[in-house]
């Protein structure tokens, strides 16, 4: 049985639409329901995803689909939102009940459903993102993102952080669209295509002028920029991602990131071959770096924490976009996703019981051993210790950077990555030296439990074994002359 | 088969522990099996023979040519040796932990684990990983159970290692990169192998060097990298600093031997002055400010600095006795530095504090102690009859001989006459700080002070007997390591 890879999104667009329908027609259900609904949906898609007929080798760039991507790049990143959308749908489920308290609507459940449908939409949007190779519809797929997260974002608009960072987050974002449209319109004039292939192919033309096409482009950059949370592009993120209800916080920096950077090393591919390009993007690869990982340094706040660790991060991926690492960065990815989302799990359970502020991790390793290791495999992930997805992760780049000769990013990389291992392990010096007054166990539930070892496991698994993440990658054309067996 | 066993007991046993097994019984029982393995290695080694035994292997990333190889040839047959055992000890010292006790040995056994699997990796990846193991227990240990100002202490150890091992780990991805890419590969046999035939271009060996360098460095505590080693030393519980001190800190020194010598000679030759000068400075500065010292655990941590000045020499005299010297004086060291650390611990126990000035008369109740302590001092002195000795004599022996000719002295012979004068300076040290602890009047509160706990005679008695038996025999040590060494030099 094989099927198609638009069947993938359309599985899931009408997956949203029957959530969205039972929620609306069977008030008196239980909203819980919906989401396992919704998981399991997800699970059933991302099962299928192993099943799509062969790609053609070629991407057409005539007829219909023009526009759309299945490569292996594509269907990659397409599981890649699957499974974080299907991890995000967990930690909703835990995170529920502080939902209920901050809407005031007839029933203790209202305003739930929604809450559980919406990143289904969420994740149709990151999946077209993945095969989008048309800036028409790269720019769908990129509302179809950011609208389903201005809701979220301000889900819980009872608090006034919430509200917040909903404000900052729609007016920033909508600049940054307006950007998009822009450069866009920029690239389409001196073109006259909007498919990259075939702008890529005008480009190649010597007669053609680069110069506007150049503007177009940094402009569009300027857009991923925020989406990716690159300095100088980087002031919504703090406030937002503290202020966001934290399963929506895990979702923008995992699924909106690594779209963004799908989008972006797309993007960028007819435009490398003009040298301002690298030096552009490097500077912002040092900006990023250093900015990220510097302002981390003094936060006590966890979320505020993985904020400017997420900037940090995006300076790393951007390394591998200097460095043209289309399969560091991937992996890279992979890594953040396992990482991120994991210590986004233990922050959720922990701050329902004390806050999330670091100092209130204090003597978590007594009171429940399993999330301090949990958080402390998290964090060493993220710092870059060895038999983690994240070393891996930031060998892959660095290896990428010297084969670019890239000595600046190197350099200013292994300085940075020094300053990860204080912030980092600032959050397992809270956990495992610091002792706290209270010492009752925090509750998880089963589910939770579970996807966090899963996460774990991932990660240590990763760390040591890279190969299957780096073979989804690949072509699948090398496979038939392994088979081919006599 | 052994291999996987030796390096995996530690860490099995650390799980265990975790998983809720009785602590310090696993844990030395997860240590006496490890070195009992390790002996039953060594016997079964077969002397004199270049190249690697034991090898087992499995394939990890065939795009990039990581393998998870272990083998061991006589270098890192002694490191090997030289961790099991330092860790029995290091468990052995263990005494009562308030707190936590379960993660206590988890995280010395983590520490072990990560040593042995990287002095018996093959794999520059591995070899790399295995020794960042060590990065957060090291963390934890300070900081949970250390002791003084051990905030500043576990920060200081963490960011300084992290930051060398991302140098280094630069360093080996320039060091595979350098090779053309049909021969490119993470395991150290094939690397030999294209460095052998001349494959590693001249030009990127000196840059290559000079980041290994830096990276191992700091690892090793070279001057002027060198802060983070009193300070960690000063503040870690007894066994982690005896565990750190003695094994985790000379896999620089064993990278140095393994990798740069063999793989970059050129690059080697390039920089050896700049070695010599860094060197000098851990001998001759950090000497004199080991003197000034006024804690014993300040002056333990800043002499295991500058000792490491001796062993640099031997990886820079390049020459093969040096080199063999080199060997003998990083196992020599790892055991004698572990003692006096160990001891420190006992004594910290007992009166609370380390200050030199307030000590003083603890050889009348703690006489046991007293003779530990005055063996282990004496062979870090480099008293003949220790092994500490013999390397040094070889690694001395061996610098000055390097160009030497009648017209007059060149770099490595003023080298050699200067570290000499460091073997007063240790002396000067070591037996001022005996005289302060044991000597003379005793303060009454102390008087009614325990000795050493009985069954501690044993892991003592190891680390002695194991000084004293490479130190009357140095040639089953040389014979051990010579024939890895031999081959770098034959090739000039």
């Amino acid at each position: 049985m094989t099927i198609s890879a638009p069947t993938l999104e359309i599985g899931v667009l009408v997956l949203g639409l029957f959530v969205l329908l039972v929620e609306a027609f069977a008030p008196r259900i239980e909203k819980r329901k919906l989401a396992f609904t919704a998981i399991f949906g997800l699970v059933a898609v991302l099962a299928a995803s192993f099943f799509l007929a062969p790609a053609p080798v070629d991407v057409a760039t005539t007829g219909f689909w023009d526009f759309y991507a299945a490569d292996p790049l594509a269907i990659f990143f397409k599981r890649f939102a699957l499974v974080t959308t299907i991890l995000v749908l967990v930690m909703m489920i835990d995170y529920a009940p502080i939902v209920r308290q901050s809407i005031h609507g007839m029933t203790h459940q209202s305003g739930l459903g929604e809450f559980f449908a919406l990143p289904i939409f969420t994740c149709v949007g990151l999946m077209w993102m993945a095969s989008a190779v048309d800036f028409v519809m790269i720019f769908v797929s990129l509302e179809l993102v950011t609208v389903s997260f201005y809701v979220l974002v301000s889900f819980t608009r009872r608090n006034p952080a919430t509200l917040e960072a909903g404000v900052k987050y729609l007016i920033l974002s909508a600049l940054s669209t307006g950007f998009l449209v822009y450069g866009i319109t920029w690239i389409f004039g001196v073109t006259g295509e909007t498919n990259l292939a075939r702008v890529t192919a005008v480009l190649a033309n010597p007669a053609i002028e680069t110069v506007p096409a150049l503007f177009g482009m940094v402009l569009v950059l300027i857009a991923l920029g925020f989406k990716i949370a690159a300095v100088p592009f980087q002031m919504w993120v703090p406030d937002v991602y503290q202020g966001a209800p934290t399963p929506v916080t895990a979702f923008l920096s995992v699924g909106s990131k690594a779209a963004g950077f799908v989008v972006l090393l797309r993007v960028l591919q007819p435009f490398f071959t003009l040298p301002q390009m690298e030096r552009l993007l490097t500077v912002m690869a040092l900006l990023t770096l250093i900015y990220g990982n510097l302002a981390a340094l003094p936060q006590n706040n966890l979320k505020r924490l993985l904020a400017y660790s997420s900037i940090a991060h995006a300076g790393y991926l951007l390394i591998g976009v200097v460095s043209l690492a289309g399969e560091a960065i991937s992996f890279y990815l992979v890594a953040y996703l396992l990482m991120t989302l994991l210590s986004f799990a233990v922050l959720i359970a922990v701050a329902k019981q004390t806050g999330d502020n670091i100092e209130d991790f204090n003597g978590l390793a007594k009171r429940s051993p399993f999330l301090a290791f949990a958080m402390l495999i998290a964090m060493a992930s993220l710092a870059g210790v060895p038999f983690t997805a994240g070393f891996l992760g930031k060998f892959f780049i660095f290896d990428a950077a010297l084969r670019h000769d890239q000595t600046t990013l190197i350099v200013v990389g292994v300085i940075t990555v020094a300053c990860g291992f204080y912030y980092y392990l600032k959050v397992v010096r809270a956990m495992y030296w610091e002792v706290s007054a209270i010492d009752t166990a925090v509750p998880v539930s089963g589910l939770s439990r579970l996807t966090m070892a899963a996460m774990i496991a991932g990660i240590i698994f990763l760390g040591v074994y890279p190969q299957p993440v780096l073979n989804a990658l690949r072509p699948p054309i090398s496979q038939p002359a392994v088979t081919a067996h006599p | 088969m052994i291999l996987l066993f030796i390096v995996f007991l530690p860490i099995a046993a650390a799980l265990a522990i975790l998983c809720g097994a009785p602590a310090r019984r696993t844990a030395l029982w997860g240590a006496g099996l490890t070195l009992a393995a390790t002996l039953l290695a060594y016997l079964a080694f077969e002397t004199g023979q270049r190249g690697f035994q034991f090898v087992t292997s499995c394939a990890v990333s065939s795009d990039w040519r990581i393998n998870f190889t272990l083998g061991l040839d006589g270098l890192s047959l002694m490191m090997v040796l030289l961790t099991a055992v330092v860790t029995l000890a290091a468990i052995w010292f263990t005494g009562e932990i308030a707190q936590q006790e379960h993660a206590f040995y988890a995280c010395l056994l983590f520490i072990a684990g990560g040593a042995l699997g990287a002095f018996a990796s093959l794999d520059l990846f591995f070899f790399y990983a295995f020794h960042e193991l060590a990065l957060i227990p090291t963390f934890l240990l300070i900081g949970i159970w250390g002791s003084g100002n051990r905030q500043t202490a576990a920060w200081k150890i963490t960011i300084y290692l992290a930051t060398g091992s991302f140098i280094l780990l630069i360093g080996l991805i320039m060091l595979y990169r350098s090779v053309p890419e049909a021969a490119r590969s993470f395991d150290f046999r094939e690397l030999q192998k294209a460095a052998s035939l001349g494959l590693i271009p001249a030009d990127a060996q000196g840059n290559i060097y000079l980041v290994l360098l830096i990276g191992f460095g700091i690892l090793v505590s070279l001057f002027p990298f060198h802060t983070w080693a009193p300070a960690a030393y000063a503040s870690a519980p007894a066994p982690a600093a005896m565990l750190h001190a003695g094994v985790l800190k000379k896999f620089g020194l064993y990278g140095l031997l393994r990798l740069a010598l063999p793989l970059l000679p050129e690059g080697a030759e390039q920089w050896s002055t700049l070695l010599l000068v860094l060197l000098l400075g851990n001998i001759i500065y950090v000497g004199l400010v080991t003197i000034a010292q006024k804690r014993l655990d300040w002056m333990l941590g800043y002499s295991s600095v500058m000792h490491m000045g001796y062993i640099f020499l031997g990886i820079a005299s390049g020459t093969l006795l040096g080199t063999n010297g080199a060997a003998v004086l990083i196992f020599a060291h790892g055991v004698s530095i572990a003692l006096l650390f160990g001891i420190a611990g006992e004594i910290r126990q007992r009166t609370g504090t380390l200050v030199l000035a307030d000590l003083g008369g603890l050889g009348k109740v703690m006489p046991r102690a007293g003779l530990a302590f005055g063996l282990a001092a004496f062979a870090s002195i480099g008293l003949p009859g220790f092994a500490n000795f013999t390397g040094e004599v070889m690694v001395l022996f061996g610098t000055f001989r390097n160009g030497a000719s009648p017209e007059g002295f060149n770099i490595y012979q003023i080298a050699t006459v200067l570290a000499l004068w460091g073997v007063v300076i240790s002396a000067v040290y070591m037996l001022r700080a005996y005289r302060s602890v044991f000597m003379g009047a005793i303060r009454e509160s102390w008087s009614g002070g325990t000795d050493l706990r009985r069954s501690l005679r044993v892991p003592i008695g190891i680390l002695v007997a194991v000084s004293l038996w490479f130190g009357f025999f140095p040639q089953s040590f040389i014979r051990k390591v010579s024939p890895t060494f031999k081959s770098y030099f034959t090739t000039k």
